[in-house]
């Protein structure tokens, strides 16, 4: 299985020393433009933008009750979503991995939808879904259940998406856990669930982790698919990127650009967070 | 009997996780998929197929294949670039660029939007330079394909580089050592190796590319006809009370979806297949 | 445009290509005006004197008005000068479709729910005059609309007036002010009938303030209102222009709706202007003032009225009395001293409208 969650192990280098190969210049020189071009200058733009604010105003702008509102809404729904899909992730990884029944290969490829579905797409058929009058809308509102509209629709919206990064993350290392070995290490446990907590879930964790953390950081981000399904309301369902998007609605570019790169900030940090996790998995693997 | 690791768990675990299983991914994929379609059929194949063929959605179709048509090759062989350079040399910043590559897939894509427009609006950096010289960027084809090209760099790259590192560099620097040149050595032998991972990240890429809908709202600009991609067009049909158009254009990519998925499968298997072969 | 002969047509990467000059093709086919359109934009309109392009840029609910109009205003182009013209929409919410021609969308015309979005044009760019609003009759609004109700069928809640808005088991639907034009306006309605009726503006405040609090979602633009509570179910009331109010009746819920009219409401006025900067440039000035001269013909007012828009030619509004049932109207510039003023005091951050969500919360 490829990784297809994006972030490969870093350390891995370490073995590419130097060699005869040719084209070093060539593909490092016009990379480095492309990617200047690409990612550097407008990441610079973001940057100026914010730098003309000081400190304090910068400041002001964040812990504007609306604006923290906004980034607790955003954090909090995505840290829901990741943890129920680290829970659900985790038995659909293993069920997957494991268990041989029929469609079992169908469901194995479906569980990238939420990858290669437009989130727009997504966010309408999941808006209309939990209406009212949709499929579950129908059967959850007279039991008083309020998807649509409610922290809970968004909730629903970052777990679609951040499904398949769990269950991707996770089922490499249930696979490698299930290969066939010595019966020595079989000794490990007289029953599955002794077995399990101290030897299956401690291996799993690593991925599980990062996995988890996948989710979160795709989730914070995510803007198509919530704003069809939430009700957008200022202090209750407002996310940060919808926060931005009305600031720019109100001509507030430089707000705009302060929210922008308060996020990028924590994506970064939350990037440093799941490389690390990735080196731990990496080296819980090779000890095993 | 075979023994692993993980060894038998008592059959009500099975049976439970199972059906936990099947009631999760018939919530989160089973039903949206059925919704798509039954909303898109809603009102019958008639008014589908004047939905999808209305001018309207016509030519965001265009322009969305337009936009798949110049980045999908831009950021593959950019992407094969990077990974060739990271993957076969070792050179002071390396950890950085890796940490770059992979920022588009943390930034939220309205934050990515947002930065094109801070840069070439008529506002922006380059506003007024652009100006001058009569070129658009945003609201127009350029700045629609720069926010695509933001969000869907990494595909190639991030695919490429783990099966690179994994086949290592011993095969090119045989061919090398047997007198080829860097550019034979990279065709015959690199492009030949890499194959199934390269046309896999090409398929991410695209699937993204098409499907992107927050970096290029900001910069649309939403002329009709002429700046609205296909994910736009859905959410205006959509805001337009037109609810079985949309779902019939969002069936267009629905489908696309899926075919994407059955072709990324297959791609898996060829890279396992050729795995097990080396 | 569609049953016409198709000629391809080319995408304009990076909007430098120059088109050569072609043999015309018949007039007539779509592909072939917005072509021919785009390279008379592109070499300057002597190149193409026989045709042109104009982008009219504007908010969400006069999809069908614009569509409807634009097809006459060609035939009467036509008829006037033999020039065909092709007219691009865009639509969205009001501050946002400014703020893109802010960024440089090449609007020939703005058309927007309200005067402060052109005023913030003008500001921040200098694209529009500064004396745009006097340049066309009625401030610039061609047609008016107001604030109307539209509940549910059989008025279930028994929704009479604004003071039935505030009872605790009535749910409200209606836009973020801070991001729509027509949210903007309810909230102003709102303000007014309170400040009418209770004479002060501490009350007004709390008036406003338990209308909010009945508030459920909070969509940013108008479109989004109705969808949520058309197509979602959601809420007992819409606070909508009453051309969407009247669009939804006709076009969505025949029987399923009804419109409620307030014994009091503000007075709406679209305004429409020129982008001087934009026609200087594409050599549109002409066509793009005559496109909102236009409007004010007894054609464009009856188009208007009758997409629900209260015209403002006395002799259209005649024809059409039945539809438009009179009621008492504050205006803008009467009863809150104009958009800035209002704009500055309830609208920006920190005024009114954040406080008494902030005061919501507790």
């Amino acid at each position: 299985m490829l990784d297809v969650t994006g972030i490969a192990a870093p350390g891995a280098w370490a073995k590419t020393g130097n060699t005869s190969l040719p084209g070093f210049g060539l593909t490092l020189g016009l990379s480095l433009t492309y990617l200047s071009l690409l990612l550097v200058i407008p990441l610079a733009a973001l940057a100026l933008y914010t730098a003309r604010l000081s400190l304090p105003e910068y400041w002001a702008i964040l812990a504007d009750e609306r604006v923290s509102s906004a980034f607790c809404v955003s954090f909090l729904s995505a840290g829901y979503a990741a943890v129920i899909n680290g829970f659900f992730g985790f038995i659909i990884a293993w069920a997957l991995t494991r268990y041989a029944f029929f469609g079992r290969k169908l469901i194995d490829a479906l569980i990238d939808l939420p990858f290669a579905i437009p989130t727009a797409v997504a966010g309408i058929s999941l808006a209309v879904m939990f209406s009212p009058n949709g499929i579950l809308g129908k059967i959850l509102m007279p039991l008083g259940i309020e998807i649509a509209f409610s922290k809970a629709g968004i909730v629903i919206a970052l777990i679609f998406i951040g499904l398949p990064f769990v269950v991707r993350t996770v089922q490499p290392v249930i696979r490698e856990l299930d290969r066939e070995v010595e019966e020595a290490a079989m000794s490990l446990g007289a029953n599955f669930a002794q077995r399990f907590f101290k030897v299956i879930f401690p291996s799993i964790l690593p991925a599980l982790l990062t996995g988890v953390a996948l989710s979160f950081a795709r989730g914070v981000g995510e803007y198509a698919t919530i704003i069809f399904i939430s009700s957008n309301m200022p202090y209750e369902t407002e996310i940060v990127p919808l926060l931005i998007v009305k600031k720019l609605l109100q001509f507030d570019y430089v707000g705009a650009s302060a929210l922008g790169s308060a996020m990028l900030i924590l994506a970064f940090l939350l990037l440093l967070v799941i490389n690390l996790l990735q080196s731990w998995m990496k080296r819980d693997g090779n000890a095993a | 009997m075979t023994i692993t690791l993980i060894g038998r768990e008592p059959p009500i675990i099975k049976t439970v996780l199972l059906t936990v299983m099947f009631l999760f991914l018939g919530v989160f994929i089973f039903i949206p998929l059925v919704t798509i379609f039954s909303q898109a059929f809603q009102s019958g194949l008639a008014v589908y197929r004047k939905a999808i063929a209305s001018p309207e959605v016509l030519s965001s179709i265009k322009l969305t294949l337009t936009i798949a048509v110049v980045c999908v090759p831009l950021n593959t062989v950019f992407g094969v670039l990077l990974a060739w350079a990271i993957t076969k040399f070792s050179f002071p910043g390396k950890s950085v660029l890796t940490t770059l590559i992979e920022l588009p897939f943390a930034v939220s894509p309205v934050i990515a939007g947002l930065m094109f427009v801070l840069l070439f609006g008529a506002q922006g950096w380059f506003g007024e330079t652009l100006q001058s010289w009569n070129v658009k960027i945003v609201f127009a084809l350029p700045g629609i394909a720069l926010a695509t090209l933001f969000v869907t760099f990494p595909f190639v790259a991030r695919t490429l580089i783990p099966l690179m590192q994994e086949i290592g560099k011993d095969d090119e620097e045989a061919a090398l050592t047997l007198g080829a040149t860097g550019w034979q050595t990279f065709f015959r032998v690199t492009l030949h190796n890499i194959k199934w991972g390269l046309l896999y990240g090409v398929i991410l890429t695209n699937a993204r590319a098409i499907g992107e809908y927050g970096a290029v709202a900001v910069v649309s600009g939403l002329v009709r006809g002429e700046t609205t991609t296909l994910p736009l067009t859905i959410g205006i049909l959509f805001d337009e009370y037109a609810f079985s158009a949309a779902f019939a254009a969002a069936s267009l990519l629905t489908l696309l979806a899926l075919l994407t998925l059955a072709l990324k499968t297959m791609m898996e298997r060829m890279l396992e297949r050729e795995k097990i072969d080396r | 445009m569609s049953s016409k002969k198709k000629q391809f047509h080319f995408p304009r990467l990076f909007g430098l290509t120059h088109h050569a000059r072609q043999v015309a093709p018949r007039a007539g086919s779509g592909w072939f005006r917005i072509f021919a359109g785009l390279a008379g934009a592109l070499l300057g309109a002597a190149a193409y004197a026989g045709s042109h392009e104009l982008l009219n840029v504007s908010y969400d609910p006069t999809r069908e008005l614009y569509r409807a109009y634009n097809e006459a205003f060609q035939k009467h182009y036509k008829a006037l000068t033999g020039d065909d013209v092709t007219v691009k929409q865009s639509h969205g919410g009001s501050g946002g479709q400014a703020r893109s021609v802010i960024d440089g969308l090449e609007a020939d015309v703005v058309t927007l729910a309200l005067g402060y979005d052109i005023d913030a044009i003008v500001e921040k760019t200098n694209k529009i005059a500064g004396n745009w609003q006097s340049r066309l009759p009625h401030n610039s609004a061609p047609y008016t609309s107001t604030i109307v109700f539209l509940v549910r069928a059989g008025n279930p809640k028994k929704i009479r007036d604004w003071d039935d808005l505030v009872k605790s088991d009535v749910k409200v639907i209606t836009p973020d002010p801070k991001t729509s034009g027509g949210a903007r306006w309810n909230y102003l309605a709102a303000w007014g009938y309170a400040l009418k009726k209770y004479g002060s503006e501490d009350k007004a405040r709390a008036f406003v303030a338990q209308l909010y609090k009945n508030v459920p979602v909070l969509d940013s633009g108008a479109r989004g209102s109705t969808n949520t509570f058309v197509q979602r179910g959601l809420g007992d009331v819409l606070l909508a222009w009453e051309n969407e109010a009247f669009l939804v009746i006709n076009e969505l819920g025949k029987g399923k709706f009804e419109i409620v009219i307030p014994s009091l409401s503000i007075l709406a006025e679209p305004t429409v202007s020129v982008v001087d900067e934009v026609v200087r440039k594409k050599g549109t000035a002409k066509v793009a003032e005559e496109y909102l001269k236009y409007l004010y013909s007894p054609e464009g007012q009856t188009i208007a009225a009758r997409n629900y828009y209260r015209p403002t030619s006395p002799e259209v509004a005649r024809a059409f009395t039945a539809q438009f049932p009179a009621l008492e109207l504050i205006s803008i510039d009467g009863e809150f001293g104009g958009w800035q003023a209002a704009q500055k005091k309830h609208f920006s951050d920190g005024g009114e409208f954040d406080l008494i969500f902030k005061n919501l919360r507790k």
